[in-house]
């Protein structure tokens, strides 16, 4: 798993209340790297990720004085984040959909259609830069729902709880939206390493 | 993936990859997989999933200019050298 780069001494959040300059400079280079990544990922495109990166930082410098410290340093940004790329995809694409209903597109997918074992693919070509562009994408064509869900427990790190913290959902929503998600790149990326296997011919339809 | 019990299993797969499923239905499903090739693909298919954006998770960097561009808007351009 992911874990932010930790500066070497504990950031005090004392200090951080009182509005210290080079505390806050910590704080940001201890964590500008993973809310980029989660911005970059969640919305594909640099300069929305740019925006949201600087937003999110802003946003912690003027609320710091209400952080309590009951959740960790690195879940409050992530929520920050979090919502600031979620509001600009609301904006960009479905201005009144809300990211609390899971919407019908959500479970569209989820059944196993490609059923080739692709896991004796060499390292070399699933890691090829060609696949890991195919994987940003198949990550994209996920709704922003799922693909919250995904980045921040699988690509991120965070439990159950923490994700379940940042996106103000249930423990169980969180599962459900996970496993979607899930599925959903696996057959995504079954369709895609399936042509890459050298002497078999994708099954479709799953019969057994 | 067309019996019913290849289907019922579908949902607890993303909890089983995950050492979180319910220690009897750990069993049903391992004794399953045991029978049916196709669900034990998907299952090391969705595990290899994961693994592979894990893997690739820290290969997204961000890029100097942008930490720069971040430093400038957050008036903190004295700290930039410091880290």
């Amino acid at each position: 798993m992911n874990k932010p780069h930790t500066p070497s001494s504990e950031i005090s959040l004392e200090l951080l209340r009182k509005r210290d300059r080079a505390e806050f400079a910590r704080l940001v280079e201890a964590y500008s790297g993973m809310v980029y990544r989660l911005a970059i990922k969640l919305l594909a495109d640099a300069q929305d990720a740019e925006d949201v990166l600087q937003e999110t930082f802003i946003k912690a410098y003027h609320h710091l004085p209400e952080f309590d410290g009951r959740a960790q340093v690195s879940t409050w940004l992530y929520r920050i984040a979090t919502n600031e790329a979620l509001m600009l995809l609301r904006r960009r694409k479905h201005p009144v959909l809300s990211i609390d209903e899971p919407s019908e597109e959500d479970t569209q997918g989820t059944q196993p259609v490609h059923i080739v074992d692709w896991c004796c693919l060499p390292e070399d070509e699933l890691m090829s830069s060609e696949a890991r562009a195919y994987l940003d994408q198949a990550v994209a064509q996920l709704t922003p729902n799922l693909r919250a869900v995904f980045l921040l427990r699988d690509v991120e790190g965070l439990s159950t709880r923490q994700t379940a913290e940042v996106l103000k959902l249930s423990e169980t929503a969180v599962k459900t939206r996970l496993s979607r998600a899930r599925l959903q790149l696996r057959e995504a990326l079954s369709a895609y390493y399936a042509e890459r296997m050298p002497d078999r011919l994708p099954r479709e339809e799953g019969a057994a | 993936m067309e019996r019913e019990s290849c289907q019922r299993l579908l949902e607890s797969l993303s909890e089983y990859i995950d050492g979180a499923l319910r220690e009897d239905l750990c069993q049903e499903l391992e004794k399953h997989m045991k029978e049916c090739e196709n669900c034990r693909i998907v299952v090391d298919t969705l595990r290899k999933t994961i693994y592979l954006y894990q893997v690739n998770a820290p290969l997204t960097e961000m890029p100097s200019s942008v930490r720069r561009r971040l430093y400038h808007r957050l008036e903190l351009d004295e700290f930039l050298d410091d880290a």
